[in-house]
């Protein structure tokens, strides 16, 4: 915890102190975007757009996984999503390129204390466009031990991937999800380093990338990702290889059905 | 720490508006058959505003003493129940039963630290377990209520059995699903069912620590009793067995419902604002625990969807 404290310290000193009229307004009204804005975006123009859908819930029963969803799919040539929640002693979330997937990515995130949970999607232009909203929480996610310590074999299942493709839409957008088993560490937590996932790769059959995350601390132990691929070929085998900060692999063939979807929809949205 | 904390923030809170009236839950008892009364809680969360008081606690006077049915969220509402049952009978307090481990159930143990206090073993160990994180949680939800409340477990271990106090023979019926220890009380006397928390109405039910396999059978076999007056642990008090019926339709409906969606690929972040069907609309706190439902349900019933991948 001091750790974090005296890390957060130093982040605040290094950080350049910005003319108050160069920062872009913020729609959510958070004390931490005037530092947030250039760690995050550096000087790169940010405009408040609701065509980027951010789903969270406003009270946050389980502080360890609040479901965050980012759907930028109104958006045209989005090349990168960010999730930032400002209050978290680490904010920035992950970071997804969705290279040849519809940007939409859905996960659950550790919240520390009530905050801001804001997604920005960057279009080819340049330009960033967030969206977000308010979340109240007892809080304490971030510094919470992982319940699969409780488990004397959590690391005989450790990278082990749980995966499934959804047969595509009508308009040929198939959802994956990835499930992976990783306890997450944040590292705040005495004499627990910081130990989770901080690269996946998602590729096609024949070898172009099809999606790339780069998560962080906040995103939850046993981590659960929502995509949505465009157009896998069915029949075929996508290739999920990762690492976590301690050089371990994460590495999974995942089958594309054959069959279309009896329906135009998946879930709950299109 | 928190607590402590929050306890000095809200003495200078005290102090600044020392002129406030001092609080008070305003307990009035109910009487809803022979002996048996109920201090009817209201049907929201916990808020500052009703300082916890969201439960139907209720008591049974027999000529062996007055027989306590849960104590409340905080010691000022066991105090306040303690003083208002006086009102009623000079009795002495025979024994305490708690139905489950959720905050308002027993946080006001402290003002019956004096008689034998009941419950499953099952929810002692839960309060034992859980019982401090709990109480530090309600001091956020509902701040000042709770000055001097501590956790206090109960001290006697109950099974299922027939016990009589006076002229009253009361079934302790244990359950579980709604917790993993539900107490039911059932006075063959009256033909009154005190419940507890598997039977919600007209108030959406709570599932922080839900089976719903397991609470579906605790509603069948409630169900099988001969019931003059069903008092649920939240809601309105009704003469039949209706509440019984509509919790298990809000389970099968939200358990079928999730399941199916997690088998179609939708995320938990979608299922916040999914339709609820109009049949539920007259439940009170309808969308609020259904979000909270969601929290607690659906990593489980995601996870069967997602086959194991091979390296």
């Amino acid at each position: 915890m001091r750790a974090a404290v005296l890390a957060c310290g130093l982040w605040l000193a290094v950080t350049p102190a910005l003319a108050a009229s160069s920062i872009p307004e913020d729609p959510l009204g958070s004390v931490m975007w005037e530092t947030l804005y250039p760690e995050v975006f550096g000087t790169a123009p940010v405009v408040a757009d609701d065509r980027v859908k951010v789903l969270a819930p406003a009270d946050v029963e389980n502080a360890r996984a609040m479901p965050v969803a980012v759907d930028a799919t109104a958006l045209d040539g989005v090349q990168e999503i960010v999730i930032v929640a400002d209050l978290n002693p680490f904010p920035v979330v992950l970071r997804y390129e969705p290279l040849k997937a519809r940007p939409f990515i859905a996960t659950r995130i550790k919240i520390q204390q009530a905050t801001a949970v804001r997604a920005a999607a960057r279009t080819r232009d340049g330009v960033w466009h967030m969206n977000g909203r308010l979340v109240d929480a007892a809080g304490g996610g971030c510094a919470a031990p992982p319940a699969s310590y409780a488990a004397s074999d959590w690391a005989d299942h450790l990278g082990e991937v749980q995966a499934r493709v959804w047969p595509a839409d009508a308009a040929g957008t198939a959802r994956v999800k990835l499930r992976i088993r990783h306890p997450q560490d944040t590292g705040l937590m005495a004499g627990v380093p910081a130990f989770f996932i901080d690269a996946l790769t998602l590729t096609a059959a024949d070898g172009t990338p099809v999606a790339r995350l780069s998560p962080l601390e906040p995103v939850s132990e046993d981590p659960v990702f929502t995509l949505a691929l465009d157009a896998p070929v069915p029949g075929s085998v996508l290739t999920l290889k990762g690492r976590d900060n301690n050089g371990g692999d994460i590495a999974a063939s995942i089958p594309v059905p054959v069959k279309t979807a009896a329906t135009g929809t998946v879930g709950v949205t299109p | 720490m928190i607590r402590t904390l929050l306890a000095s923030l809200l003495l200078l809170l005290a102090a600044a508006t020392s002129h406030a009236a001092p609080l008070s839950y305003d307990l009035k008892p109910t009487q809803i058959a022979p002996d048996t009364y109920v201090f009817v809680g209201s049907t929201e969360h916990f808020t500052r505003a009703n300082g916890g008081n969201i439960l139907n606690p209720g008591f049974i006077v027999t000529d062996d003493g007055v027989v306590v049915i849960q104590t409340g969220p905080s010691r000022r509402f066991g105090e306040e129940m303690r003083a208002a049952i006086r009102t009623v009978t000079p009795k002495p307090i025979r024994i305490v039963y708690i139905s489950n481990l959720h905050p308002d159930y027993f946080l006001g143990n402290q003002a019956f630290k004096d008689v034998p206090i009941a419950a499953l073993p099952g929810t002692i160990a839960g309060i034992e377990r859980e019982g401090a994180a709990i109480t530090e949680n309600m001091y956020r939800l509902v701040g000042d209520w709770m000055r001097g409340t501590d956790p206090v477990a109960p001290t006697q271990a109950v099974h299922g059995s027939t016990v009589v106090y006076g002229s009253h023979r009361l079934r302790l019926i244990p359950l579980e699903g709604h917790t993993h220890a539900d107490l039911a009380l059932y006075d063959e006397t009256t033909k009154v069912l005190f419940a507890g928390g598997v039977v919600f109405s007209d108030r959406t039910p709570t599932t922080p620590h839900a089976d719903v396999a397991k609470w579906l059978k605790a509603l069948d076999t409630l169900e099988a009793l001969d019931v003059s007056v069903l008092v649920p642990n939240h809601g309105r008090i009704r003469p039949d067995k209706g509440a019984i019926a509509q919790t298990r339709d809000w389970l099968t409906w939200l358990d079928g419902t999730l399941r199916t969606a997690a088998a179609q690929g939708a995320d938990m972040a979608e299922m916040l604002e999914a339709p609820i069907p109009d049949r539920f609309a007259s439940l009170s706190m309808l969308r609020p625990e259904y979000q909270r439902s969601v929290a607690h349900l659906w990593p489980a019933i995601e996870q069967e969807t997602l086959p194991r991948a091979a390296p």
